[in-house]
């Protein structure tokens, strides 16, 4: 439900006792437990997370670099490629706004009933993707609240490029909000109440001093926000129809051509979400890196 | 900031943040959810009944939360040592290790659901293993199990991490020197430190597998009464235009995630009031 990964200010405060921790040993297990401790956690890890991973390119490759190349330049693959990037290109921008927007009220101001708010924005982490994509379906499906009147109109939104954009928005809403919102709180508004002192409106108090103040924790935001955009599966397989080159994102692609046995192909286009995946990865580490890196210099200043 | 909070604020902005905050959320969020529960008034509460409480529909129940339930305990046991490894000890490529740990969260779950399935079949590299065992992993129930097992591996190591690296190193150096052993100062000292970590994470990888998909229904079979997981009946009965049953069983689900939702929040409220409080 909901994505707890550690902030990169919380592992900026923690990276100095890495530095520090030299432990004797009254304070740190015999060899041999530790040699068996990692042993069972590489091995865990393998089993679950490194053996999976290989085998998705190993899959992709596995009859040969011109298949690959082959499926991945299919009409259909191309267009469910291209899909998904107009879906993330939606629905990142828009959650954007938003997380700005709800961190500088909520971190910036007091009102009632704060927390209740917070938790309200965190409720689409609690729901099934398979409910996310059926909401929509009940208010824009042809019997759903509108779904006559957008007949009328000509409007289509499920099994439509709309919906799979609606549901996309859904399940990615509060990855900025939750990570700007504690970061803010955490940085006070001193400096924005000196900016006021001297002169400056409130968009210029936003643009010169609270986003760079947040620059990194917005850039992680947005990463991850992205890396679910592009690779949501059930919100968007509930709206979307499955029409072959029309509402195909790259993650319903896989699962048609997985399902019509040409496992090579449908290995070939996940492994271009497996490497999104590693490129997110590197991002976020870069990301995480930087801010230890600021805090650090922030100390020695 | 608890004093600042009493003057007047004088920053530009509330009003235009908070209007667009909750118009977004209203739009987005909270207004669909609540189509959800108003088409399920559609039935009459016996027609509800019926629906939620079908033995095909109960028998999902039972390895959602089952498999969900397992899953979460594995990752509480393994999420814990895998922490503390990545915390306490050096070995070579640490740091490739500690960033693939988020793997689940930024590989998409159809990639995830595809990549198991080929490697736990039984001519898979894992599957090819334990099939001479006679344990079967992919279109059983155990394949729930392991993906859900994937889905929720990071919950548990992301919450414990930063709680055993801010631990003191000088309460377990007192414990060693009053005597105690490396187990009794982890039981004794460390534990009791991290187990409010531990049950977030735990509570959170449940709540997360719960809602699980896209990497399940590939590794499932999907088999009625064996392996066929709650969401999949939604998705079964929404393909078939019983919209209403669908929605009912989705407020079923709807309601419980709501309530782990509040439990983990609370959790979390508890825990950090007990970090701060003990600084």
């Amino acid at each position: 439900m909901t994505i707890q990964t550690v902030s990169p200010q919380a592992v900026s405060q923690y990276s100095k006792y890495n530095a520090k921790v030299a432990r004797s040993r009254a304070t740190s297990e015999p060899i041999w437990v530790r040699w068996l401790l990692t042993f069972i956690v590489l091995l865990f890890l393998s089993i679950f997370l490194i053996v999976p991973l290989a085998a998705v390119f190993t899959e992709a490759l596995r009859k040969g670099f011109d298949t690959y190349i082959t499926a991945l330049s299919d009409p259909d693959a191309l267009s469910s490629i291209k899909l998904t990037l107009i879906a993330a290109a939606i629905a990142v921008p828009l959650n954007l706004v938003f997380g700005v927007a709800a961190a500088w009220a909520i971190a910036k101001f007091e009102f009632k009933g704060k927390s209740i708010l917070i938790t309200l924005i965190d409720l689409p982490f609690a729901v099934s993707p398979v409910i996310a994509g059926l909401i929509y379906v009940l208010i824009f499906g042809l019997q759903g609240w509108v779904g006559s009147s957008l007949i009328d109109h000509d409007v289509k939104v499920i099994f439509a490029i709309p919906g799979i954009v609606l549901a996309t928005v859904f399940v990615t809403f509060p990855f900025v909000a939750r990570e700007l919102i504690p970061l803010m709180q955490a940085q006070g508004k001193d400096e924005e109440e000196a900016g006021l002192v001297l002169g400056a409106s409130g968009w210029q108090i936003l643009w010169r001093i609270t986003l760079p103040n947040v620059k990194w924790g917005l850039l992680y935001g947005v990463i991850l926000t992205n890396a679910r955009a592009m690779g949501e599966f059930g919100a968007v397989s509930v709206v979307s129809g499955h029409i072959r080159g029309m509402t195909n994102t790259m993650p319903l692609h896989v699962e048609i051509l997985y399902n019509e046995y040409n496992y090579a192909a449908a290995f070939a286009v996940a492994s271009l979400l497996a490497l999104l995946a590693l490129v997110t990865l590197m991002l976020k580490s870069f990301v995480e890196w930087q801010v230890a890196r600021n805090a650090a210099s922030n100390e020695s200043a | 900031m608890k004093i600042m909070a009493k003057q007047k604020n004088i920053l530009p902005g509330f009003n235009l943040s908070l209007g667009y905050t909750l118009l977004y959320l209203s739009l987005i969020v909270l207004i669909p959810l609540s189509a959800a529960f108003i088409k399920t008034t559609e039935l009459s509460f016996n027609e509800f009944w019926t629906v939620i409480t079908a033995p095909r529909v109960v028998a999902s129940y039972k390895l959602t939360f089952g498999a969900s339930l397992i899953g979460a305990l594995i990752n509480a046991v393994f999420g814990l040592l895998t922490a503390w490894v990545l915390v306490r000890y050096h070995f070579f490529g640490k740091k490739v290790i500690d960033a693939l740990v988020d793997l689940p969260f930024a590989l998409p779950t159809a990639v995830a659901g595809i990549a198991l399935t080929a490697v736990y079949a039984s001519n898979g590299w894992i599957g090819s293993w334990l099939e001479p065992l006679g344990i079967k992993v992919a279109f059983t129930p155990i394949g729930v199990i392991v993906a859900l097992t994937f889905i929720g591996l990071p919950f548990v190591v992301r919450t414990v991490q930063p709680v055993l690296q801010d631990l003191e190193a000088e309460t377990e150096e007192a414990a060693a020197s009053l005597g105690a052993n490396r187990w009794q100062t982890f039981t004794k000292i460390i534990f009791p430190a991290i187990w409010p970590a531990l049950l977030t994470g735990f509570a959170l990888a449940f709540a997360r597998a719960i809602g699980e998909y896209g990497s399940v229904i590939f590794i499932a079979g999907n088999v009625p009464f064996v392996s066929e997981i709650t969401p999949l009946i939604i998705i079964t009965k929404l393909e078939q235009y019983e919209y209403a049953q669908a929605t009912a069983v989705a407020v079923v689900m709807l309601v419980i995630s709501f309530l782990l939702l509040f439990a983990i929040n609370g959790l979390q409220w508890w825990f950090n009031r007990r970090n701060t409080a003990s600084h």
